[in-house]
């Protein structure tokens, strides 16, 4: 076996050119797969910590009847805080928010809007919820996200008019002032949001003590659970992280398998070109006492080695360059923000052991399989034949 | 004036204004902030509880059909051929681009039950004497907490109502003229609603034909009614 790695090695420096050409390929290969794969990776995290900084924290209670994506069940997905939980809020380790449905009227235009309290000294989310610890004599102090300015046209300082109803269903209506907007990679906590101090949400709704979510700190393991309301841990809050990213995972191979396929189409023409050159070579090789199953596994050994001389040779050049890309990160030409998921405009890749070992695997078993199928016509080639190189 | 309390005031307006059942046809025309249009409907009401409205004009409404029921609002769209129900934050959209929201229609309670009255001055409009009666809320759970409205007088129809948040803040500013005595009652033929909060010249309501006391048959008023 040490034999059919050295002549292997020598046959491929021996052919030059046209071995470094495909390893050069397959060494763009392996280095775009391992950065397009440490993007997604990079996602992933950037998306979670962007999550757990800006929206759910270490994870959350929501009342029994709350479900974001149904705004019919907003008007009732309110209750008392449990009274287990007051410790940990008076602690600043879990915060009360209390979410009612209300329209804005920016320039003179009604549009439907989340309304949502929050306790102005928070620090487990990092929405700037101190603005809101302001008094202004006539108007609500708020603030809100950039892409919602964009869409309201709102600017720091602006008033505008909001209309809500009750728990009794009377309607009211007072102006709010922006005192700040801020720039958030997640759009659920932006967009159709208005954060208002919890205090003054809860008089205006007449729901004093009350909240829809309890978001804490940490996230622990087998938290209690609370009558009235469920407990959604982190995992269960970025699951739609995972299966999004698992989605654009399964539609970007499809561009890992034109690469590769590129890389293998060049390994098996080379193959199939040095069998029907070499045969005097392996008819000797078989004249010397080589079995076929012997001298295949010298070709596909052969074959193999493109993808351990592209590993090697993407290692040179491709770890300054991952390492270069893990520091500045990957800017998307287009507006991330508009893609209405947890989305970050500079994406930094992210490279695991795993991933790069995975990587490499992967492409030296699809190669070795490559170069193993042409090599298969040794073993119908005829001895003699092959010696005069007169085999087909 | 003398004599009269406010809430005797708001019992004759309840009487012109409301009756055991009605059919008319009446045209709303939207003043947007850039255009205008007109939709035409018939309507067949009983009480304050039930009441069916198709729209007849522009093509694009036309068939389309709306039943109220106790509280419950159901519409029927040609174009989809469903009967979807509008209720929670739906019902706080307008209707069909109006100064009127679906809930606007919904509050079927007489003005009796659920405000207080009182007099508070006198004014003229439009030529006619009015008393202003200012209602405020006495039940919890109403859409107003309270409403400024102006009562002819002499005829016992509002000429103007204004709407306004538990805050105080005016919300809705309705307009009613062309008052007209049609079988034997004082009622007005062009209402105009303009929400003060939204830009825009508000939404004209008129009347072309009114018949109070007719016989509306029963199933008018059920969902099968909606498809047909």
């Amino acid at each position: 076996m040490k034999l059919a790695f050295k002549l292997a090695y020598r046959n491929l420096m021996g052919a030059g050119l046209r071995t470094w050409l495909n390893v050069i390929v397959l060494s763009f290969s392996f280095l775009i797969i391992i950065w397009m794969k440490g993007i997604m990776t990079g996602w992933d995290h950037q998306a979670k910590i962007d999550m757990t900084n800006w929206e759910i924290g270490g994870g959350q209670y929501w009342q029994k009847d709350y479900d974001p994506y149904d705004p019919f069940t907003f008007s009732d997905s309110h209750a008392p805080v449990p009274a287990e939980l007051r410790g940990e809020i008076d602690k600043g380790d879990a915060e009360a928010v209390l979410i009612a449905q209300g329209s804005i009227y920016p320039q003179g235009r009604m549009q439907s809007v989340i309304i949502k309290g929050i306790n102005p000294g928070q620090n487990i989310f990092l929405l700037p919820t101190q603005k809101l610890d302001t008094v202004i004599s006539d108007a609500i102090p708020s603030v809100i996200g950039s892409l919602m300015a964009g869409n309201l046209k709102l600017a720091i300082g602006d008033r505008v008019m909001i209309q809500w109803r009750d728990r009794g269903g009377t309607f009211d209506a007072a102006e709010i002032y922006i005192t700040d907007i801020f720039y958030a990679n997640v759009p659920a906590v932006d967009q159709g949001q208005i954060y208002i101090p919890l205090e003054k949400l809860r008089s205006m709704m007449s729901l004093e003590d009350e909240a829809t979510i309890l978001t804490y700190r940490n996230a622990e393991e087998g938290r209690p659970g609370y009558n009235g309301w469920m407990n959604k841990s982190k995992a269960e809050l970025t699951k739609s992280v995972d299966e999004l990213i698992k989605v654009k995972s399964a539609g970007i191979s499809v561009f890992y398998i034109i690469l590769i396929l590129l890389a293998m189409l060049a390994i098996f023409d080379t193959q199939v070109l040095s069998i029907f050159r070499r045969q005097k070579e392996i008819g000797t090789y078989i004249a010397l006492g080589y079995t076929r199953k012997e001298v295949v596994g010298l070709f596909t050994v052969e074959g193999t080695m493109y993808s351990v001389l592209a590993a090697l040779l993407s290692a040179v050049y491709g770890m300054p360059f991952l390492a270069w890309q893990a520091k500045v990160g990957w800017t998307m030409p287009m507006d991330a923000s508009q893609f209405g998921m947890a989305m970050a405009q500079t994406l930094y890749p992210v490279y695991s052991a795993g991933l790069v070992i995975s990587t490499v695997l992967i492409i030296m078993t699809v190669t070795a399989i490559v170069s193993y199928y042409p090599s298969r016509r040794i073993a119908k080639m005829n001895p003699t034949e092959a010696l005069r190189g007169k085999a087909q | 004036m003398a004599g009269q309390s406010a809430d005797d005031i708001l019992k004759r307006v309840e009487q012109n204004m409301s009756s055991e059942n009605r059919v008319f046809e009446s045209t709303m025309t939207i003043h947007g902030a850039r255009s205008s249009r007109t939709i035409t409907s018939r309507t067949h009401a009983e009480g304050d509880k039930k009441s069916f409205t198709e729209y007849l004009t522009p093509p694009r409404e036309q068939g389309t059909k709306m039943l109220k029921l106790e509280g419950q609002l159901w519409i029927y769209s040609p174009s989809t051929d469903r009967i979807i129900q509008i209720s929670g934050h739906m019902l706080r959209q307008s209707v069909m681009g109006s100064d009127l929201s679906y809930e606007d229609m919904m509050d079927d309670r007489k003005l009796t039950e659920i405000y207080s009255a009182v007099i508070s001055g006198k004014e003229v409009i439009d030529g006619r004497e009015t008393w202003i009666l200012n209602l405020s809320a006495k039940v919890s759970n109403v859409a107003y907490s309270s409403v400024k409205m102006w009562v002819d007088s002499e005829r016992f129809v509002p000429l103007k109502e204004e709407l306004f948040a538990r805050s105080g803040q005016l919300l809705k500013r309705t307009t009613m003229s062309d008052v007209r005595k049609i079988d034997g009652r004082w009622f007005p033929a062009k209402i105009v609603y303009k929400d003060v909060l939204k830009q825009g010249d508000g939404t004209e309501f008129n009347i072309t034909s009114i018949k109070f006391n007719q016989q509306i048959p029963g199933y008018i008023f059920t969902k099968a009614a909606l498809k047909q």
